[in-house]
């Protein structure tokens, strides 16, 4: 754990190592000046203060210089904590900050299926607290660092004082060392036990609220609150477990260097008999060991954060090194106007799952309406995802006017291609940004034309501000069918050649996805349209239907053609018209 | 209210958290003896100075063995305190703050959904996380150094003063300046502080936003708009904590300049004192160790400044919270329980806005009778859902009143009101338990046989039987690991179970596929059958199905009756829902 600790450290040094050069020096300084002071200490006593007492007589100019030394190093120190510990904190804030950019710009770029497969709270905190953790130690490292620089020089002028006195720091300083390294060892298991039930409380807490009007609803607040109440318990217990630990240590850490100080009196007072030195060295030694405990703490600081760090580094490498990419072509398409979309014996498996779709072919002709047509988990979702590039096929080709997906650049195929999933996505940002996504081309007239043409547009003119309402995290001010009519809008004033409906319109009131539906109809959308249907009047929309068996194409045709050939088709159907009006 | 001082807020918390205070005589006073500790050193070095190493006739070996011997014993019993002292501390503070987080998850859960919905979920959430985390680990870290160090100031001071008031003048003097530019820096402290949380949390949705948006900002190739939104809310955080370190380290510096100024002062004045006979060697020394331990304090209490601020804040969110009266409020032994047998329902007059909103439900007037269904039909935001907000008792109207069976809702005892009406949300949610679990959420003592009775009652033994775990299968994180149709089963049984004489269903919107929906309107009819029933439809088949359907528009009811009359009334509004509905389903 320490071997490892220290690589991710050296990686941090590596990538800042202005900001650590900066920072070591100042605490090097700081540790340094420590001494110093120390010494001053001793000669201003042994010097200047005995002989004056002695004589009962100080001139002006001992007592300046005297002055002016202790003001010096005190300039000099305030130089040196400005160094420690801007350039330590700057490091830190500054790879927490590379390090979220770069986990971030992964996300960005790893593919929707990538992202199926980790939960939103994981990934939340990869970015957040896994990257602060990974760079934990980075505060206190200059410190410790320094700290070292401090003990070396300490024992040398020990050692340069007096052998004796200098026994005591060299049995001094490895125990200070030492019952460091056993405290961080004996902490990081009860450190790590606090954040993991801090973690089940948290979990409870989301999920209780998350649920406040079931909850509500069934009078079980006192019932909710037992069962928070055992983590509550748990995380009290833990947190008492890393206090008394603290509290066991901390004086401990307190009273040593106190120890040293006693026996410096002692043996000073035995050396100073013997000649060996003189009072100067002895005041000097014994200031140095009460103002050197706390430096030695940061060593201790540093080791402790270490595991939390690993631990947060190999998660954010998880990230970093996640594979999967999807590589785009640079092609562009040529034509203008409805595109024709074409699935060529494709079929796809998520990973280590069972196949979701085989060879399945079909076409969306140019400015026609397909209708996909199946049963639960038939792989119609699975055909928008592909349609868009949005996952790419184990086998078989999909390609739009003749280029295949994997060929055209992301802007081409995005310009081209719009899918409108079946959970809506608003941007915290407003109507107007969440329509045009500052994609060029998509200027005011296009997107108020977009929202006449999702039946978007008078629910907008009532906003408060009208297209500049912010609209909120996730769109909390919306309802679910306005956000509907939202996302349908973004994907309309891109003006796409190709446009795929997942269910898009099901928390839509009847009359205006009746609405909707007949403004793509008979409008000039200018694009073909896939839609996945459960509604009869969707699917009666669509000049051909795709219907799907547990991932196979098994029939394809009118809606009346099929109804009259397709025995399931027409129980499918059926099924839905008599849900719909049961 | 968020705008009190810190005093203000610590002695609100003490009168919320009496706890705090169990021992705490018992803990000063183990502090002090702990402090006493640390200035045994200095005196130590001032006796074996004066009394052993420059004793006349050089030093004397057996004067200096004593006192360290003394001092020993002194450090061994302040070591000691010091660790009674935080064990006692720890124990009595997790104690204390593990009660507070208890009561604040009960009073949240106790406010009425108005303020729930005001409220992000995350903030309400971190009322009991790190709201509460923050004051722990402030008294775990900074709480114990700052009262030792308090202590530690005070006790060096006294000891300052015994040796030479003079001497002690001049340090006090020499600090002077330093508290001074502490106390200015703690409001641009406070501030710069308070503008990194900010950041901080604009940054978090940021990157919340590009993870639950990823497919869509696949779609739309707007990874580039995404990522220099994300790059300016890093940026934006990091110059904020760089600006907050830069502050609180020039604050920190002021105390070592303090530092400095003490230390010349006081040998320049102590060797003037010195020369003239008032001070031995020994006490200028023990002064020169003083100072070292009157400095840590300052520095300490500058640079846990910032903790101690978090933790205030935490600790004033917390108790503002806590402050609200829960406005949706049980009577409780005031209140009565509701009349046996099945139930009716009058809205006399009722209207309704949100605090400072328009008026969402105005002139409601209206009786249900007893064990008939009602469907509850308009478009989105008409006012239906507030409706059975409002009779559910989720919250009270502004004006009029909701009764049932001839008693006022808000007299009636929660247990009373909360075991006969159930509300099935139009989420139909889940906790990641497993099915049986969800199921007693509702009836905490149903066996095995009977909750299976309940699935066969409704008709949904297959369904059941169908899956790889029966009853002991897990839902998932809100029941995901369940199709939308599959949630409400569980949610319907949920509501069977409970056994309500009103039963009011939000219907959901989303598509559920064909198979399930007939289990689903099956398992309803079974549900609803002889209690009263109003469903907030948004599919008329629903309202067909019916005694009686509602029809709400911009928050007043416009229509009422069966649906065959109502679909006659030509031009009505829901003679047009009805014909959209139809050309929707029949194609």
């Amino acid at each position: 754990m320490l071997g490892r600790g220290l690589r991710v450290l050296g990686h941090a040094i590596r990538t800042e190592p202005r900001l650590f050069t900066i920072g070591t020096i100042g605490s090097s300084l700081f540790g340094l000046l420590i001494i110093a002071n120390s010494y001053v200490v001793g000669w201003v006593i042994g010097d200047i203060v005995v002989p004056a007492f002695a004589e009962h007589r100080v001139s002006t100019g001992q007592l300046a210089l005297v002055a002016a030394v202790f003001l010096g190093i005190s300039g000099l120190r305030v130089a040196s904590i400005f160094g420690r510990r801007l350039g330590a904190g700057f490091m830190q804030f500054r790879m927490q900050a590379r390090y979220r950019g770069a986990v971030t710009r992964r996300y960005l770029s790893l593919p929707p299926a990538w992202h199926q497969r980790h939960a939103t709270g994981t990934l939340l905190s990869n970015a957040n607290s896994d990257v602060e953790a990974a760079w934990g130690p980075i505060a206190p490292l200059p410190f410790a660092v320094g700290t070292i620089v401090m003990l070396l020089g300490a024992l040398i002028s020990l050692f340069a004082t007096d052998w004796v006195l200098a026994l005591v720091g060299a049995t001094l300083f490895p125990g200070l060392f030492g019952l460091n390294l056993v405290y961080s060892r004996r902490m990081s298991p009860r450190q790590i036990r606090v954040q993991q039930t801090r973690a089940k409380v948290s979990a409870v807490a989301h999920e209780s609220f998350d649920g406040a009007l079931v909850v509500k609803t069934m009078g079980r607040e006192a019932d909710e609150s037992r069962r928070f109440g055992v983590f509550v318990d748990e995380l009290r217990d833990s947190l008492i477990a890393v206090g008394r630990l603290r509290g066991l240590f901390d004086p401990l850490m307190d009273s040593l260097p106190s120890l040293g100080t006693l026996a410096i009196l002692l043996l000073g007072a035995w050396r100073l008999r013997t000649g060996a030195v003189e009072v100067a060295d002895v005041v000097s030694v014994a200031f140095l060991f009460t103002v050197l405990a706390f430096p030695v703490r940061a060593i201790g600081w540093v080791v402790a954060e270490l595991p939390r760090s690993v631990a947060g580094w190999d998660r954010v490498q998880a990230v970093l090194g996640a594979e999967g990419d999807l590589a785009y072509g640079e092609g562009t398409l040529s034509g203008t106007g409805p595109a024709e979309l074409r699935f060529d014996r494709v079929s796809y498996r998520y990973a280590g799952g069972p196949e979701v779709l085989r060879n399945v072919s079909f076409t969306v002709p140019a400015g026609r309406v397909v209708a996909l047509v199946g049963a639960t988990g038939s792989g119609k979702s699975t055909i928008a995802s592909l349609a868009v590039r949005l996952v790419d096929p184990e086998s078989g080709t999909i390609s739009l006017d003749g280029v295949k997906l994997p060929d055209l650049a992301l802007s081409a195929l995005a310009g081209a291609a719009a899918v409108v999933p079946q959970i809506p996505f608003v941007f915290d940002d407003t109507v107007r940004g969440n329509i045009a996504l500052d994609r060029p081309g998509v200027d005011e007239d296009a997107v108020r034309a977009a929202l006449s043409l999702a039946q978007a547009d008078r629910f907008v003119a009532g906003l408060p501000d009208g297209l500049d309402t912010a609209v909120g995290e996730r769109g909390t001010s919306l309802s679910g069918g306005q956000r509907q009519r939202l996302t349908l809008a973004r994907a309309l004033a891109g003006e796409p050649r190709l446009l795929v409906l997942d269910d898009a319109t099901s928390a839509v009131d009847p009359r205006v996805e009746a609405a909707i539906l007949g403004a793509l109809r008979g409008a000039d959308a200018g694009a073909s349209i896939l839609v996945v249907a459960y509604r009869r009047a969707t699917i009666a929309l669509a000049d051909e239907v795709v219907y799907l068996e547990r991932g196979r194409v098994v029939a394809t045709g009118t809606h009346a053609g099929l109804m009259a050939s397709h025995a399931g088709y027409r129980d499918l159907v059926t099924a839905y018209e008599k849900a719909e009006r049961q | 209210m968020s705008d009190q001082g810190t005093l203000a807020t610590v002695r609100r918390g003490l009168a919320l958290s009496p706890e705090l205070r169990t021992g705490l005589g018992g803990t000063i006073v183990l502090a002090v003896l702990q402090m006493a500790g640390r200035v045994a050193i200095p005196i130590a070095v001032q006796q074996g100075i004066d009394h052993g190493i420059r004793a006349a006739g050089g030093p004397h070996l057996g004067v200096v063995a004593r006192i360290v011997a003394f001092t020993l014993g002194a450090l061994l019993i302040s070591t000691l305190c010091g660790y009674l002292m935080t064990r006692r501390l720890f124990t009595v503070s997790e104690t204390a703050l593990a009660g507070l987080r208890a009561r604040t998850f009960r009073h949240l859960h106790d406010l009425s959904m108005l303020h729930q919905q005001s409220e992000r979920r995350g903030s309400t959430v971190s009322r009991v996380t790190s709201d509460v985390d923050q004051i722990s680990q402030f008294l775990q870290t900074g709480g114990v150094q700052l009262l030792l160090a308090s202590g530690q100031l005070l006790v060096s001071a006294a000891v300052m003063f015994v040796y030479s008031w003079q001497l002690a003048l001049v340090v006090l003097v020499a600090f002077g300046p330093a508290v001074g530019v502490v106390r200015l820096f703690q409001k641009r402290l406070r501030a710069v502080y308070q503008a990194s949380r900010e950041r901080t949390g604009v940054m978090l949705g940021a990157i919340a936003e590009s993870v639950v948006g990823a497919t869509v900002i696949r779609a739309y190739g707007v990874a580039g708009r995404t990522q220099a939104r994300l790059d300016t809310s890093i940026e934006r955080l990091r110059l904020a904590q760089q600006d907050a370190l830069r502050t609180s380290v020039t604050s920190f510096s002021s105390g070592e300049i303090g530092a400095g100024l003490a230390l010349a002062g006081v040998v320049v004045v102590g060797t003037l004192l010195g020369v003239d006979g008032e001070l031995t060697v020994g006490q200028l020394t023990a002064f020169l160790f003083l100072v070292t331990l009157f400095i840590q304090p300052v520095q300490i209490a500058t640079d846990m400044l910032n903790e101690a601020q978090n933790a205030v804040a935490g600790w004033r969110r917390i108790l503002d919270v806590l402050d609200v009266e829960p406005d949706v409020a049980d009577p409780d032994d005031r209140g009565v329980p509701l009349p046996e047998g099945p139930l009716s329902v009058r809205f006399a007059d009722v209207s309704f806005r949100y605090p400072g909103g328009p008026i969402v439900l105005s002139g409601v007037d209206l009786s249900l009778a007893a064990r008939k269904k009602y469907a509850v039909v308009g478009e989105t935001g008409s006012g239906k859902s507030t409706f059975a907000k409002l009779l559910t008792r989720l919250m009270d109207p502004v004006g009029g009143e909701v009764s049932l069976s001839g008693t006022p809702l808000t007299s009636v005892r929660f247990s009373s009101l909360r075991s006969r009406v159930v509300m099935v949300p139009q989420d139909g949610f889940l906790f990641d338990a497993t099915i049986a679990e969800n199921i007693r959420f509702a009836e905490p003592t149903l066996t095995d046989a009977r909750l299976r009775a309940a699935f066969t009652e409704l008709g949904l033994a297959d369904w059941l039987a169908g899956l790889a775990e029966g009853l002991e299968t897990p839902v998932g994180e809100r029941g995901e690991a369940l199709s939308v149709g599959e949630r409400q089963l569980v949610a319907l049984v949920r509501a069977y179970v409970a056994d309500p004489d009103l039963l009011v269903l939000d219907e959901a919107t989303s598509a559920v596929d064909p198979a399930t929906e007939t289990r689903l309107q099956h398992a309803l009819d079974l549900v609803t059958r002889g209690r009263t029933t109003v469903a907030i439809a948004h599919r008329l088949s629903t309202a067909e199905a019916a005694d009686e359907v509602i029809v709400v528009d911009a928050g007043r009811v416009v229509q009422r009756g069966p649906h065959a009359v109502l679909v006659a009334e030509e031009g009505s509004i829901y003679a047009k829902l009805y014909a959209s509905w139809l050309e929707q389903t029949r194609g």
